[in-house]
């Protein structure tokens, strides 16, 4: 059974529900139940679509890995592409929603713009960023592997 | 994949959403809302029952479509809700956003 894997596709929307195909494979060799992977798939799905729009700014500007490694507690995603430096961390997370809310309000907008970042930090135990010139962005998210994990 | 069906009701647009609402879909979502709007059609009511995905990439195109409908006076309504897609709203914080139906015939007949 493979403990690590890497996946490298073109930077376009349409190789999303592949790369989330392929840590959904990793997240179940380490253990995760189905609402877990689905969290799993959803964080890395939303750092996808981030790179896209984003890092690269539009489909097909370059290309994106995916990497996972399972360890003995730890489930470990590193995502990398090759666009200018973007650290999606550095992206406050939206206010609360005290309801009521008006959706009708402009200041909504703002709150909603910044959800796919705010799912990883949630769906995640660690989201970690890094930039090194020639290499490009590396994204790493953690999420602690559950008591008496398959093997 | 992604299936939208739209079934015009005489109060009401009946879009049923089924498969897997991303960032890849969620613009053949926002195409087919935009058509009811388009043609004046804003009170909605959207059965998301067979939803088995949803990114914030289509939370971003329901809350947009309720903005447009509200400021026309009309309501999107979400009936029958997946477990995925209402786990996605109450993490978004968003759960309280919507009316929220467990039944399609109750969530059409509230317009």
């Amino acid at each position: 059974m493979g403990r690590k894997a890497s996946l490298t596709v073109p930077g376009r929307y349409s190789q999303i529900q592949r790369l989330c195909n392929f840590v959904a494979e990793g997240a179940q060799q380490a253990g995760f139940d189905e609402d877990e992977i689905f969290r799993v798939q959803l964080a890395c799905d939303e750092a996808c679509t981030n790179i896209i729009e984003h890092t690269y700014q539009g489909e097909d500007q370059g290309m994106i890995t995916v990497n996972w490694r399972i360890e003995t507690e730890r489930f470990v995603i590193k995502i990398e592409d090759s666009g200018e430096r973007f650290d999606p961390t550095d992206i406050p997370p939206p206010p609360p929603v005290p309801p009521p809310v008006d959706p009708v309000d402009d200041d909504f907008d703002i709150q909603v713009g910044g959800l796919g970042v705010f799912f990883m930090r949630q769906l995640m135990d660690a989201v970690t960023f890094s930039y090194e010139e020639g290499e490009g962005n590396v994204l790493t998210m953690i999420k602690q592997r559950p008591a008496g994990p398959s093997q | 994949m992604l299936d939208v069906n739209t079934e015009t009701l005489r109060r009401v647009d009946l879009i049923t959403v089924s498969g897997r609402v991303d960032s890849n879909t969620a613009h053949e979502l926002e195409e087919r809302l935009q058509e009811s709007m388009d043609k004046g059609r804003c009170n909605l009511v959207l059965d998301m029952s067979r939803v088995e995905y949803l990114s914030s990439a289509g939370l971003r195109i329901l809350v947009s479509t309720l903005r447009h409908c509200k400021r026309k006076g009309g309501d999107v309504r979400i009936a029958l809700p997946s477990e995925r897609v209402s786990e996605v709203m109450a993490l978004a914080g968003l759960d309280t956003l919507f009316e929220t139906y467990e039944d399609i015939t109750l969530a059409v007949g509230s317009f």
